[in-house]
């Protein structure tokens, strides 16, 4: 377990020097340059140069790179062009909503999806087990933005049961109403990953079932459905959580469109507003928080799976 | 025993008799079509607009009715086929190349390149597709190329990943350790050998690839990032009616339903592939044979 945690570890840490790396040299090396995009077309060459400078442009890349991983250890990611507040607190701000919302639609995609997966694979000869897997087919395939849109006028506008765009500019004060306007940004993420986790509970929970210690309580006398649930289901379950890292990223950039959707100030949606307004330094710090917590979400993930699977832990020693 | 000839034909057999098969193949050859047709013909000009005319409904001059400034709805629906299949389609090949790229590299190299890559394409899966795009647009500005590159780098290590164990047991089957043993070198060995056997996990793949690129293009159009204006497209149209859609839901609604029915097409397509080319029917041994002598063969098997 201590060597799976160090090299896990390892490839967490090189993970997020790797993900740190290709942003920044990505979003400075390329064609373009910074200073000329936030001029805009009308500045002079002298406020362009005024721009550089500031901007530390004009040293080289690797001290720039060198101030701004050194920044980042000490939790400064700069301040925003356009604004000029730090970046760390926008960024610190708009995670009190993408967060909760990531959270929400976590928890309305396991309950859609791990019960409707386990029904769909017991019935999975008779009409209702296949008329729910296939309607999860369907729905993964709907790009989340229109659910969103669909969700938003269909539940928001007619049924008027909830809020149809925004966040209460208080934040979490009101925490009632904080929470009524998460719903169905969450219920739309939510939808899209609940029917692949469901479609991954199916494949596991038809696995379970071909399995010989659930055959033989079948056959005991127990109802296949009890079976299952009594002996198979820590399987699926660790199935599930196995495959959740993955599930957790798609959702995160579920997040980042549906707040776009829903009019949310979140992590996502400023990503892109800021992509449009080229403030290059608040999107260098957001998509490295971004993809920092996909790697860290990874590495947990793994780590728990690693924790509560029995076959894994006998298996130790190696990362495969 | 030359696999390009018994396996070809045995997996399009079993892919015909899958109501799954079935869905995806048409949908796909409508897209193809709608794509070719619509280059050429459109029932009207999809760009021309009447603004005497917005938001007339369905009718026989216009099939879905008119948008906002009174273009037809309906013909620029069939030209945003062809972006949808030309993102899909530049978005699997690169995908692919990348993926073969690294597969070969991780195949043929010594130890430490292969474990070296391993990591980096285990660290390269967690940067999602539209991240990598909108990272892309940041710098490049909006372009649909960029979908392509990020469902390309995004997805083609995906491939990768897959490709790699899937090469991992087929260098292991007797055929290819004959072929070693003969004399054959490792970069021939893959060609010939190889890449013919796992050519199905590849296609498989491709049709996950293109329906990841389709709903990457609709999400970053939506977002604005991708299409320009002079481009139809799917995802430009959901952009564009979303601030309608309470007044005029329906039209709305056609571009969404033609991204989820295509997507669809694709996914079920590379899923009833995937189960017509189960590997652990073609992981015999003696290497891959077609499903029916397998079943042959448990059926003798059992008295």
């Amino acid at each position: 377990m201590t060597r799976f945690l160090a090299t896990r570890a390892l490839l967490l840490l090189v993970g997020l020097a790797v993900a740190a790396i290709l942003i920044f040299f990505t979003l400075r090396v390329l064609p373009g340059d910074v200073a000329l995009t936030i001029g805009g077309t009308q500045a002079t060459p002298e406020q362009i140069a005024h721009i550089r400078r500031s901007l530390g442009l004009d040293q080289p890349v690797l001290v720039q790179f060198g101030d701004w991983v050194a920044g980042l250890l000490h939790g400064d990611l700069g301040q925003s062009l356009l604004t000029g507040v730090p970046v760390a607190d926008d960024i610190g701000r708009a995670l009190t909503v993408t967060l909760p919302l990531a959270g929400l639609s976590l928890v309305f995609g396991l309950a859609i999806g791990i019960p409707l997966g386990v029904v769909s694979a017991v019935r999975h000869r008779r009409f209702s087990g296949f008329a729910i897997s296939a309607a999860a087919q369907a729905v993964a395939a709907i790009p989340i933005v229109f659910i969103g849109m669909l969700l938003a006028v269909g539940v928001g506008l007619y049924l008027r049961w909830l809020p149809v765009q925004g966040f209460p500019n208080a934040g979490w004060a009101n925490p009632r109403r904080a929470f009524d306007s998460l719903i169905l940004p969450a219920l739309s993420i939510a939808l899209v990953e609940g029917a692949v986790l469901l479609r991954f509970t199916r494949s596991a929970a038809l696995e379970a079932m071909s399995q010989d210690f659930v055959r033989t309580a079948a056959a005991k006398g127990m109802t296949r459905t009890r079976a299952l649930v009594t002996h198979g289901l820590p399987n699926v379950i660790l199935s599930v959580v196995s495959v959740l890292g993955i599930q957790l990223a798609a959702l995160l950039v579920g997040a980042v469109l549906v707040e776009v959707v829903f009019q949310l100030p979140g992590l996502g949606k400023a990503l892109v507003d800021d992509v449009g307004n080229r403030d290059l330094v608040k999107v260098q710090g957001e998509l490295l928080v971004i993809t920092a917590l996909i790697l860290v979400v990874g590495f947990v993930v793994d780590v728990v799976h690693r924790l509560v699977d029995p076959r894994e832990r006998q298996a130790d020693g190696d990362l495969e | 025993m030359t696999p390009r000839r018994t396996q070809g034909p045995a997996w399009l057999r079993e892919l015909r008799r899958r109501p799954a098969g079935i869905f995806g193949s048409i949908v796909i050859i409508l897209l193809v079509a709608s794509a070719v047709v619509s280059s050429f013909w459109t029932p009207v000009d999809p760009f021309y607009a009447d603004p005497f005319h917005p938001w007339l409904g369905p009718s026989l001059a216009h099939l879905l009715g008119t948008d906002a400034v009174g273009k037809d709805i309906f013909s620029y629906l069939f030209l945003g086929s062809r972006t949808t299949l030309l993102v899909a389609a530049g978005s699997s090949v690169v995908a692919t190349v990348v993926g073969i790229a690294l597969a070969a590299l991780g195949a043929l190299t010594g130890r430490w390149l292969r474990e070296t890559i391993a990591v980096i394409v285990d660290i390269l899966i967690a940067f999602p597709v539209l991240l990598i795009a909108v990272m892309l647009t940041a710098v490049l500005g909006p372009s649909l190329v960029n979908v392509v590159i990020a469902v390309g780098i995004g997805f083609g290590v995906n491939i990768a990943r897959v490709s790699r164990g899937e090469i991992r047991r087929v260098a292991r089957t007797d055929y290819v350790l004959a072929a070693r043993a003969a004399g054959v070198g490792p970069w021939r060995n893959l060609v010939d050998h190889i890449f013919p056997n796992i050519a199905p996990v590849f296609i498989v793949q491709l049709s996950l690839a293109a329906g990841v690129a389709i709903l990457s293009e609709a999400g970053l159009s939506f977002l604005g990032y991708g299409a320009d204006p002079g481009t139809a497209s799917w995802g430009r149209m959901l952009h564009d009616l979303q601030n309608y859609i309470t007044l005029y839901p329906l039209t709305a609604v056609w571009p969404g339903v033609a991204i989820g029915l295509t997507v669809l097409g694709f996914n079920l397509f590379g899923d009833a592939l995937r189960e017509a080319t189960d590997p652990r029917l073609l992981a015999g041994s003696d290497g891959p044979m077609d499903r029916r002598s397998s079943r042959r063969r448990r059926k003798a098997a059992t008295p």
